[in-house]
């Protein structure tokens, strides 16, 4: 066989010559260990900095490259690509990057409907509230070893006047100035302040000395790996499947707060197939999982050491509300009639239960979250709501004018046929049962929708339109909107005026309802302080009475916070009956306390 | 030989304009707008937030110009070796992650394809001979090469990864780990390995051990082998006569599968979220990645042109008839 062997090396020969021929260095199985030269690359960069393990003689004392199971923790769920962008002002960052490396002013838990001074000691209104004052913590460093000032708090403000970053801050924000060791805060005519709360505890506090000469037109290309923040975490390295944060020594609030957070290493996992993301959780390979995983239920009950934050139904909190928007400028969807008696044709228990196992919950009425249930005015519900009422939704759109035609379902007034499509995008699987589950639903009452489920692209073109064409859709559902410390969120993204021009901008009023009345409430509500409840709860009655009657959007059920979490490695996980924490890890949510979550965590003792 | 070659360029010339542009054009005819979803991703963001980082990015990637000056645009960036920027990672170029992509893929491919090939033809050539072979293990071959590579990989990753705990469920290499020098790592590596290459090696295996064993019994009928055996030539003469012709249709079966085995791979990386150019795929398909797919199939199209000129050089190689034919010679 001397001939077959050297067929076999000129192939291996070959095959070397195809593997230089692509570009590769090497085609040995040493993947993702060169890095990237000279670029700020998202693959396999490793911190070049000192991990802070590292030992005064140079010598690291523990190997910093492999992180002990029993320091690290894992998570998955908020990052959908690989680690593209540190930059705190970019939507995109990594999983932490706001919350973890970067802090904001103040925290807030939705739970508690409070505020808690982070970065800032101290904030407060002046008696006339016009002007808003805030005294940022002394004692807090920046992970470069230089203090945190009033200069970097107005410059992280000041610093969502660049058009580039698209804000809002500066529509009703007049100036922002340091005065002594504060930061004062001016508006423009009445404070918009619901949406200044908002900021608060969303907008990341960043270094002046770093960040000044960034912020131009360009400052999205500012990737910002290993950046300089204040947070309990510090970038240490990340490939495309991963993101890991190593723990800050000198994080402030262990010594202010005595705060101390558990994990010396964070890896957040890319996202991948449910498959693996089960697997890993139930191998224990994964601590934290923030995916929506079907059939959780049965894993929680099924003694895998699995838990989530409530121990039965609806095992999750509410993190957003999924909606049927309806189109409301095409026939029959514009009448109002049409819509309640769509509503009453809905039953969300039955999403609840058949599609979701008991792990979301039915919306209220109103569509409001658990969290904001006090600004829910319950005996206008009771007298104008649309409950599930087969039989009622029948006579409704008797009453209302649509005959049945020949093949029982509803016509329009002019005799035509109606057929609504209701979208929601491929993949999507629990939704997809559950426009199954709600056209099932309408057909009991005559109305024929057609459940599809194009690609993501095809839906949002549909929902937003373009520049050249009007939004194409009949029905969506939609969850856009998230958990917050305001109602004033939702209204606004309901009743939004004046309407947004078709296209990519359209991420409000989807459904295209122009009522100027709801309006002027819902900006009302916006310039209503904060803790005046009784202003915020009167207009929001009155807005949920217009709501209620014009059925804009139809609340369908809560999408939970899914989290499910591993008691193998790391307990004293958020739950209801323990600490009451966001037990998230998306944005938003460290800032919304979650970050207590890494302070509670408690190491489980080897056996 | 170089008018064979010359030809030989050519037509690989006239098969990459041709396949670049069908790879350009292809991602264009999704339905939908690739940044519009990429923005309507970050929910929650203001409108004008939305608008702005919609300008940004339809303005990163050129996407606002009509389409046959954005068809230019992609020669003249090629021609410059650049890809362009890809929507799935933000504006990261497409040549940096395809790069590191491209160890994985090929750690895993190249090694799959030769060890089956050349593992299938030995064992095929083999099993000819062997009457047990032949009976009990060759119909192993038959479900084996009829298996998906997908459901392949699924199989091995619940029974020896999740049910067993031999090999770890996923990724390139361990989450506790960085890329370092160190035997620690290297083990992690090839451990990670192991499941995708053998979902690859196994289906592979079965075709090539199939074909050869039919090659060698049809050789083995033929008349120079019945010739040689009445002259009283040993068997193993014969046998080596035999393999060496049975080999030359599997060399062209190689270079006719490579696209196949690509295809093979791609799903067996999802499977096991091996971070190779297959997850890529995926992930640049999701989010209607114009220049990551685009990127992705071009740098296939070219592997597999390239491997396909290799093969033609092996043909040369290792068949004398066309060797003697481009000299001009007679047999």
């Amino acid at each position: 066989m001397q001939l077959g062997k050297s067929r076999v090396l000129a192939l291996l020969a070959a095959a070397s010559i195809v593997a230089s021929a692509c570009g590769s260095s090497s085609a040995s199985p040493t993947p993702g260990a060169t890095p990237a030269p000279g670029t700020p690359a998202p693959n396999a960069t490793p911190a070049p900095t000192p991990a802070p393990e590292a030992s005064a003689t140079g010598l690291p004392a523990t190997d910093t490259t492999v992180y002990p199971r029993e320091q690290t923790l894992y998570t998955s769920g908020k990052q959908w690509g690989a680690p593209s962008t540190w930059n705190p002002l970019d939507g995109n960052a990594a999983m932490g990057v706001v919350g973890l490396q970067y802090e904001t002013l103040f925290l807030y838990d939705p739970i508690k409907d409070a505020y808690t001074p982070w970065l800032a000691s101290a904030g407060a209104w002046d008696s006339a509230k016009t002007t808003y004052t805030i005294t940022p913590r002394t004692g807090v460093k920046w992970s470069d070893g230089s203090a945190f000032t009033a200069a970097d708090v107005a410059f992280s403000l000041n610093a969502y006047q660049n058009k580039a970053l698209g804000s809002t801050l500066f529509n009703f924000v007049d100036k922002v100035t340091v005065a002594g060791d504060t930061v004062v805060v001016t508006f423009k005519g009445t404070p918009a302040y619901q949406e200044w709360m908002s900021s608060l505890y969303n907008l990341p506090m960043v270094p002046a000395a770093i960040f000044t000469a960034k912020n131009t037109a360009d400052i999205f290309k500012f990737t910002n790996p290993n950046g300089v923040g204040t947070g309990p975490y510090t970038y240490k390295t990340a490939a495309q499947d991963r993101m890991v944060w190593v723990k800050n020594p000198n994080w402030w609030a262990t010594a202010a707060l005595n705060l101390n957070v558990a994990p010396t290493y964070i890896v957040d996992i890319v996202n991948s197939s449910n498959n693996v993301a089960l697997g890993q959780l139930l191998s224990g390979g994964l601590d934290l999982d923030n995916n929506y995983l079907p059939g959780i239920a049965q894993i929680v009950n099924g003694g895998y050491n699995v838990t989530t934050y409530y121990a039965g139904p609806p095992y999750m909190l509410s993190g957003n509300t999924a909606w049927l928007v309806p189109n409301t400028k095409k026939k029959p969807l514009d009448d109002p009639a049409f819509r309640k008696a769509l509503a009453e044709s809905i039953n969300p228990q039955s999403v609840v239960v058949k599609d979701y196992g008991n792990i979301v919950a039915a919306a209220d009425p109103t569509g409001l979250l658990p969290v904001w249930s006090k600004y829910i005015d319950t005996a206008q519900v009771k007298a104008l709501g649309s409950p599930f009422n087969t039989a009622k939704a029948k006579a409704d759109l008797k009453a209302a004018g649509y005959k049945l035609g020949s093949d029982g379902f509803v016509t329009n007034k002019d005799g035509s046929a109606i057929k609504l499509n209701l979208e929601v995008p491929d993949g999507w699987s629990d939704w997809m049962q559950a426009e199954t589950l709600i056209a099932a639903d309408a057909a009991l009452a005559g109305i024929k929708i057609n459940p599809i489920h194009p690609d993501y692209n095809t839906v949002v073109a549909d929902r937003n339109g373009t520049d050249k064409a009007a939004p194409t859709f009949d029905l969506v559902i939609n969850n856009d909107v998230q958990i917050g410390n305001t109602p004033w969120t939702y209204y606004d993204y309901i009743f939004r005026q004046p309407q947004i021009a078709a296209g990519p901008a359209r991420n409000r009023n989807f459904e295209q309802y122009d009522n100027a009345t709801a309006w002027a409430l819902v900006q009302k509500l916006d310039q209503t302080p904060t803790d005046d409840l009784a202003t915020m709860k009167s207009i929001c009655s009155q807005l949920q009475k217009i709501q209620l009657t014009d059925m804009p959007i139809i609340p369908l059920w809560y999408n939970g916070e899914w989290s499910q979490v591993s008691n193998n490695v790391w307990t004293n996980w958020p739950s209801d009956k323990g600490a009451q924490i966001q037990p998230a890890t998306w944005n938003g949510y460290w800032q919304m306390g979650a970050i207590y979550m890494l302070t509670n965590l408690k190491a489980v003792p080897k056996s | 030989m170089r008018r064979y070659f010359g030809r030989k360029l050519l037509t690989y010339g006239i098969t990459f304009f041709v396949a670049a542009t069908i790879d350009w054009l292809i991602p264009r005819f999704m339905p939908g707008d690739p940044v519009a979803s990429l923005v309507s991703r970050t929910n929650g963001i203001s409108p004008e937030s939305a608008k702005a980082l919609y300008d940004y990015y339809n303005n990163l990637f050129g996407l606002n110009q009509p389409l046959p000056v954005q068809y230019l645009n992609f020669w003249v960036a090629l021609l410059h070796g650049n890809l362009g920027l890809s929507v799935y990672g933000h504006g990261t170029s497409v040549t940096e992650m395809i790069m590191a992509a491209v160890p994985y893929t090929l750690a895993l491919l190249i090694p799959a394809i030769l060890l089956s090939w050349w593992a299938g033809n030995s064992f095929g050539a083999l099993a000819a001979r062997r009457k047990w072979l032949d009976s009990t293990v060759l119909p192993m071959g038959y479900i084996l090469t009829a298996t998906p590579y997908m459901w392949l990989a699924l199989v091995l990753s619940f029974l020896l990864a999740f049910s067993w705990r031999m090999f770890p469920l996923s990724g390139g290499y361990g989450f506790n780990l960085e890329p370092t020098l160190t035997w620690l790592f290297f083990t992690d590596l090839v451990a990670h390995w192991v499941l995708p290459f053998l979902s690859l090696f196994l289906v592979m295996f079965g075709g090539w051990a199939i074909g050869m064993r039919n090659m060698i019994i049809y050789e083995l009928e033929s008349d120079y082998s019945r010739y040689l055996e009445v002259l009283g030539a040993p068997q193993s003469l014969v046998r080596k006569y035999a393999f060496r012709n049975a080999m030359l249709p599997q060399i062209t079966g190689l270079a006719l599968q490579l696209g196949v085995i690509i295809g093979g791979q791609l799903v067996t990386e999802i499977v096991f979220s091996y971070p190779g150019l297959g997850h890529l795929v995926f992930a640049a398909i999701q989010s209607a990645d114009y220049f990551l797919l685009q990127g992705i199939f071009l740098f296939i199209i070219v592997g597999v042109l390239v491997a396909n000129f290799l093969v033609d050089i092996v043909y040369v190689i290792v068949d004398p008839r066309v060797r003697v034919s481009m000299t001009g010679g007679t047999a």
